[in-house]
């Protein structure tokens, strides 16, 4: 066996979180070296070119909760990073009516006036509730979860702050905030909102990368878990990072690079080394050892603790938790490079907002049938989709005047069912050609003619994105975004602190609080609690408490 | 024989038909006179299509001035602070000029047209100030303000939206200029530190301009912009600007707010060594005496903009000392940094700054002490900017 190097870290998976935890690692003094399996680093965020001259972001594709204290502390800008917001977005019926989501407020207000006078109060309302939640929960992204059954002062100290942010908010909405963590968002919704396709074209954020339908609880807070991003100050802003989500990728690499970090691509971890009960670095696939008294794990908790640790390694309470701990496939992507743009013959001439996201349901009772077909274990035979034409902002994405359109579709399960067995091995080419089917067929009926621009197209079904990115199940979020999921319960009750029951393993990706969605907060949270761990707290440790 | 009154208020520009029929924003300005917009939309959108696409400005309010003769080298070389002899014909150069006392009036772009054709452009009124320069030389001054339409076309699909107008620029480096078609000059200048191009054509053509670039820039995003993206930009590249950053002694009603290019940290466009100009005797004698105060860039935190804070250090017995005041500020949307220019005492520089920033929340003004550190004179800088052949995305 060749010589085994050593670390101070190993981050065993190069996707944004690990890559952030990795680089704040490498800043605080630590040789730190990112092992990743693909042949670029980023996870579900990267970039790649399948047909020259289209870009595609691949899986994520839109971008909006990256911390704006870890862009600016990484200098993410410097290494390359631009995010382009985007404007508005729109829902179409097969009628030939639709609802425009207008940036300009004058204009959504005639909107909204236009298909139900009522609503617009109703939507002003919705809005302030988002808004005053989004302010309750936001700070709690870059903070440590409390644990609320221990002594410690540091947990009784989170522990306060979160009451005390939660009394801040007065009875009435104090109540409310338990409503948004627990309601459905079609119930949420159906408190403000009455036209169906203004509601439907709400509701999309409380289901996306969910397996669970619009009027399933918990689902409210999943809405607000895509509302709490901001860009630039706008709160609930989304944007394309210019390049594809790989710009990223690419930036915190470069970020993790200029603090003295390695990156090792094709270079996928087997096993996490165990030595006298603590762990002691990792097992390449083909033998490799490489060695570190820290091993910090982007990968989701199933993956590492059921899928790269040895067996009596971990307690069994433990593995057990894990083992409920769900992480179900919902969604796949559609990812299209077009030789024109697409048509929408319902709007009259050129709009700002078909540059944002795009749907084509009707109503939450349509989205509730897409769900119902997801729990069959079929794909929804009318699905919901978000779909954005990123080349439409982003002039990097494709050759001028044509066009990508990316993607996001849901229902999707996992483990398809046929016969009555269900079985991941089902998505074979007829499947993924019937999903694609019954997407293009919901788009063909609002962009007549959208088939025939298409050049190229790739889909990817929650076992694609298992299988590519190492995602379990293709579950976007590492696990779900529901409230028994969020918090000190992630990803188990008692090891919400990024910590495992294996001294030197490190959770750092999305499976820990605060979740998925490219944050990058669970990387920094998780590097932050390492240097505590290491006394090496310091600079870093002032400037998240100043953010 | 009567006459009706002079019009009062801004009148529309060579461009207005455009302008007003792309404003959904009806937010006009008045820009030395001429009704200039400050978003025709959004002005984030705007901001973005600089910095991301393309966008369209009208800079046609700039001041104007042609200086033709034999001596016209020697005019501006009076005016000036650097040596114009440096600028060869086809080429554009940034100046600066100073009244007796070396305080600053403007600053600006001077054309060299032929060896002896120049154009100067800048913000403020400045026609009697170089005919003034001229006398005794062999040199005409006029004022093209009004008979010379322009637009800056800003951002990394610029050339590519030029290309497609059928426009031949691929060589221009920066701060080139060249007439691809008789009459219509365009120059690789511009106010916002990326790629992008500034175009000079006789007002009578504006509009026909304007159409073929909106209509070859489609494919590229093209997008009309206002004065409130391009001071976004303007910022982010640190150009500072008069009237904001510093006050053109011409224009101060108190003669202590002049300026030397010391203390505004454009020193290096100062040439002793060409001659004389307009205030070398005052700058010669201030030039090795460390500057009473200065013009910095600094990087603030959190990510509200400093706009007008005044700037304090902490003192004896921990009491907050002023020792400056933010000029321009700017929360910037691409470098993800709070960023301002800055007056400071000369002593204070380097030191641990706060901002005193006032937030108006709900109905409430807020006050909040926000650290703030030197920063990089230009926040964001492309290697766009500088690239030939240039970017075409």
């Amino acid at each position: 066996m060749s010589q085994a190097r050593s670390y101070d870290a190993i981050i065993a998976g190069g996707g944004h979180n690990g890559l952030t935890a990795g680089a704040y690692l490498a800043r605080a003094g630590l040789s730190v070296l990112v092992v990743e399996r693909s042949d670029i680093v980023g996870g579900a965020a990267v970039s790649r070119e399948l047909e020259p001259g289209w870009t595609y972001s691949n899986c994520s594709y839109v971008c909006s909760l990256l911390r704006p204290e870890v862009a600016r502390d990484l200098d993410l800008a410097r290494h390359g990073l631009q995010v382009i917001p985007y404007t508005g977005g729109a829902s179409f019926t097969k009628g030939g009516e639709y609802f425009a989501y207008h940036h300009d407020q004058r204009a959504l207000e005639r909107e909204i006036a236009r298909l139900s006078p009522r609503d617009v109060e109703g939507y002003e309302r919705f809005a302030r509730a988002v808004t005053r939640q989004c302010r309750f929960v936001r700070p709690l992204l870059l903070r440590s979860a409390p644990d609320p059954a221990s002594f410690h002062p540091r947990d009784l100290g989170e522990l306060l702050f979160l009451l005390r942010r939660l009394h801040d908010l007065g009875e009435r909405e104090m109540g409310e905030a338990v409503r948004f963590w627990t309601a459905s968002v079609g119930d949420f919704l159906d408190g403000f909102i009455e036209h169906p396709l203004i509601k439907a074209h709400l509701a999309g954020s409380g289901i996306i990368g969910t397996g669970l339908g619009v009027y399933s609880p918990g689902t409210a807070y999943v809405l607000l878990h895509h509302y709490m991003g901001d860009l630039d100050g706008a709160i609930g802003a989304w944007g394309f990072a210019r390049g594809g989500m790989g710009a990223v990728s690419a930036a915190l690499a470069g970020a993790l690079r200029a603090a003295g970090g390695e990156i090792r691509v094709n270079a996928e971890v087997e096993r996490i080394l165990v030595k006298d009960g603590a762990a002691a670095g990792v097992v390449l696939k083909g033998g490799e050892e490489i060695r570190a008294p820290l091993v910090a794990s982007n990968m989701d908790a199933k993956r590492t603790f059921l899928g790269c640790v040895e067996p009596g390694a971990l307690p069994d309470d433990f593995l057990d938790a894990v083992r409920r701990f769900r992480i179900r496939g919902s969604s796949a992507k559609l990812n299209i490079a077009l030789d024109g743009p697409p048509v929408f013959p319902a709007v009259k001439g050129e709009a700002p907002f078909l540059s944002g996201d795009l749907h084509a349901s009707e109503s939450l009772l349509e989205l509730e049938a897409a769900y119902d077909d997801w729990k069959e274990g079929r794909f929804s035979a009318a699905p919901y989709f978000d779909m954005l034409i990123p080349s439409r902002i982003d002039p990097t994405m494709a050759p001028p005047g044509a066009h990508m359109a990316s993607i996001f579709v849901q229902y999707a399960p996992y483990d398809l069912a046929r016969d009555g067995v269900r079985d991941p091995a089902h998505w074979d080419e007829a499947a993924r050609e019937g999903l694609k089917a019954a997407v293009l067929d919901k788009i063909e009926a609002v962009s007549p003619g959208f088939r025939g621009l298409i050049r190229h197209s790739e889909l990817r079904a929650p076992v694609d994105i298992e299988r590519e990115v190492g995602l379990s199940e293709g579950n976007i979020f590492q696990g779900e975004l529901t409230f028994d999921q969020l918090l000190f319960n992630r990803p188990v009750p008692g090891w919400a602190r990024h910590r495992s029951p294996l001294p030197g393993l490190w959770l750092v990706g999305s499976s820990a609080h605060p979740g998925g969605g490219v944050m990058a907060a669970a990387g920094a949270n998780a590097a932050r609690e390492i240097l505590r761990d290491m006394k090496r707290g310091g600079r870093d440790e002032a400037a998240f408490r100043a953010a | 024989m009567s006459r009706a009154p002079s019009l009062s208020g801004p009148l529309p520009g060579p461009f207005h038909p455009r302008l007003e029929a792309a404003s959904t924003a009806k937010d006009w300005a008045d820009w030395a006179g001429v009704l200039s917009p400050r978003k025709l939309d959004a002005t984030g959108r705007e901001y973005f299509a600089i910095r991301n696409q393309a966008a369209l400005i009208d800079i046609s309010p700039m001041r104007k001035y042609r200086i033709e003769g034999p001596e016209a080298e020697r005019v501006l070389n009076r005016v000036v602070t650097r040596d114009v002899a440096k600028i060869a014909p086809g080429r554009v150069g940034y100046a600066l000029w100073c009244d007796e006392d070396g305080m600053a009036i403007d600053d600006g772009t001077i054309f060299r047209l032929g060896p002896e054709r120049f154009r100067l452009c800048c913000q403020e009124r400045m026609l009697t100030w170089l005919i003034d320069a001229a006398e005794g030389l062999d040199a005409a001054v006029s004022d093209e303000t009004e008979a010379l339409a322009a637009l800056a076309l800003q951002g990394p699909t610029s050339f590519s939206v030029l290309e497609a107008a059928g426009l031949q620029v691929s060589s221009l480096r920066p701060f080139d200029l060249a007439e691809p078609e008789p009459g219509l000059l365009v120059s690789r200048t511009g106010f916002t530190g990326d790629l992008g191009y500034e175009l000079w054509i006789a007002t009578e053509h504006a509009l026909a301009l304007w159409d073929r670039l909106i209509e070859a820039g489609r494919v590229f995003g093209i997008l009309p912009a206002g004065m409130e993206a391009l001071d976004m930009a303007r910022i982010e590249a640190g150009f500072p600007m008069t009237g904001f950053d510093f006050q053109s002694i011409h224009a101060a009603e108190r003669p202590s707010r002049g300026r030397t290019p010391f203390e505004l940290g454009l020193g290096r466009h100062v040439d002793f060594a060409k001659g004389h100009f307009n205030g070398r005797r005052a700058l010669l004698a201030l030039k090795e005496e460390p500057p009473k105060r200065r013009l910095v860039t600094l990087d603030i935190d959190g990510s509200r903009a400093a706009s007008g804070a005044l700037l304090y250090r902490r003192g004896m017995f921990g009491r907050w000392r002023e020792v400056g005041h933010v000029t321009s500020a700017l929360w910037s949307p691409t470098a993800k940094r709070n960023v301002a220019f800055a007056e400071i005492e000369g002593e204070a520089e380097g030191a641990d700054l706060f901002a005193e920033i006032y937030l108006f929340k709900e109905g409430k003004w807020e006050r909040r002490m926000a650290r703030a550190r030197p920063g990089p004179r230009a926040a964001f800088r492309p290697d766009r900017a500088r690239a030939t052949p240039p970017a075409r995305r």
